[in-house]
């Protein structure tokens, strides 16, 4: 058996165990560690399929910034994370799930017939390297590239002016209107926003 | 070699994993992680095309943006958990429910 087909199907199937326990976890830290587990299955495929920057892009923003943002609001959160077993509205969420998982089936199933196996050939040397990525992302995607960093942006004042909630209106004064409270997050400095936001609300 | 359509059905398997979690899980630090399994599952394919045509790397900077996009989100998704947490001290989605009548 080749060593590239064993490869693949070792990281397949860890990468389903590790959704499996993401989904099926009670304690959401070991649901974070099974995300953590597919990411780094998934950083593996990646270099399967010759896209070394995205393997490095996903080890580094995922593994090294969503995960560790889940594990400290996990932390923030305690013992309250978990979520005490209830169950009321269980056959409309188990009627929900199996439909769903039904659906893609059928649509997997439907694509399936349709083609024959493609076997895959060997790329440019440098295909999926940072070089070429570059190249591609500061021509074709320059427009999006661009608005992006405007999304990351207004997503990090979004959550600082989220998170920091009744906090803010604290510091704005009483009976400030309600804008006052987003434009004064957009103001400050972030490492002034910082000591105020998560910690103090607790 | 591996074919295209085993990174598919993979990537299809993920997906539907992460939807039915997403669906049945109340717990909405769970719901969240459930939406990164679906969303690694759309870049597997993502990837996979790309590499089936391999003269430019469309696929792989819609990957790239997809991580972008899915890191705002994850900080905003956290935000709104930290929120409903300090509002109703719980984090089952079915109990965010300010808005309701």
């Amino acid at each position: 058996m080749n060593i590239g087909i064993i490869y693949f199907w070792l990281l397949a199937a860890m990468s389903v165990v590790g959704a499996l326990a993401t989904v099926s976890a009670r304690n959401p830290i070991r649901g974070a560690m099974g995300l953590l587990l597919m990411i780094l299955c998934v950083a593996g495929l990646f270099l399967a399929l010759h896209a070394e920057f995205l393997a490095i892009i996903q080890l580094i923003v995922y593994a090294g910034a969503i995960v560790v943002l889940f594990l400290f609001v996990i932390m923030l959160l305690g013992p309250s994370a978990t979520a005490p077993r209830d169950h009321r509205g269980q056959v409309s969420r188990a009627v929900a799930g199996t439909l769903f998982a039904a659906c893609a089936a059928g649509a997997a199933y439907a694509v399936a017939r349709g083609g024959h196996m493609l076997a895959l050939r060997r790329p440019d040397p440098g295909f999926g390297g940072i070089d070429a990525i570059g190249r591609t992302l500061f021509s074709d995607g320059l427009v999006p590239f661009e608005v992006s960093s405007a999304l990351l942006m207004v997503a990090v004042v979004g959550a600082v002016a989220v998170a920091r909630g009744k906090q803010g209106e604290h510091t704005a004064g009483t009976g400030a209107h309600p804008l006052s409270r987003a434009e004064l997050a957009e103001s400050k400095p972030f490492h002034d926003a910082q000591p105020g936001g998560l910690g103090e609300g607790q | 070699m591996i074919p295209v359509q085993h990174y598919l059905y993979l990537s299809a398997l993920l997906f539907t994993i992460g939807g039915v979690g997403f669906l049945v899980r109340r717990n909405v630090l769970v719901a969240l992680m459930s939406i990164e399994v679906m969303l690694n599952a759309v870049n597997i394919s993502l990837v996979a095309f790309n590499r089936m045509r391999p003269e430019n790397h469309g696929g792989q900077m819609f990957a790239f943006f997809l991580i972008a996009a899915e890191a705002a989100e994850v900080a905003v998704g956290l935000a709104i958990v930290l929120s409903l947490f300090r509002i109703k001290r719980t984090v089952r989605s079915d109990e965010a429910d300010l808005l309701k009548n």
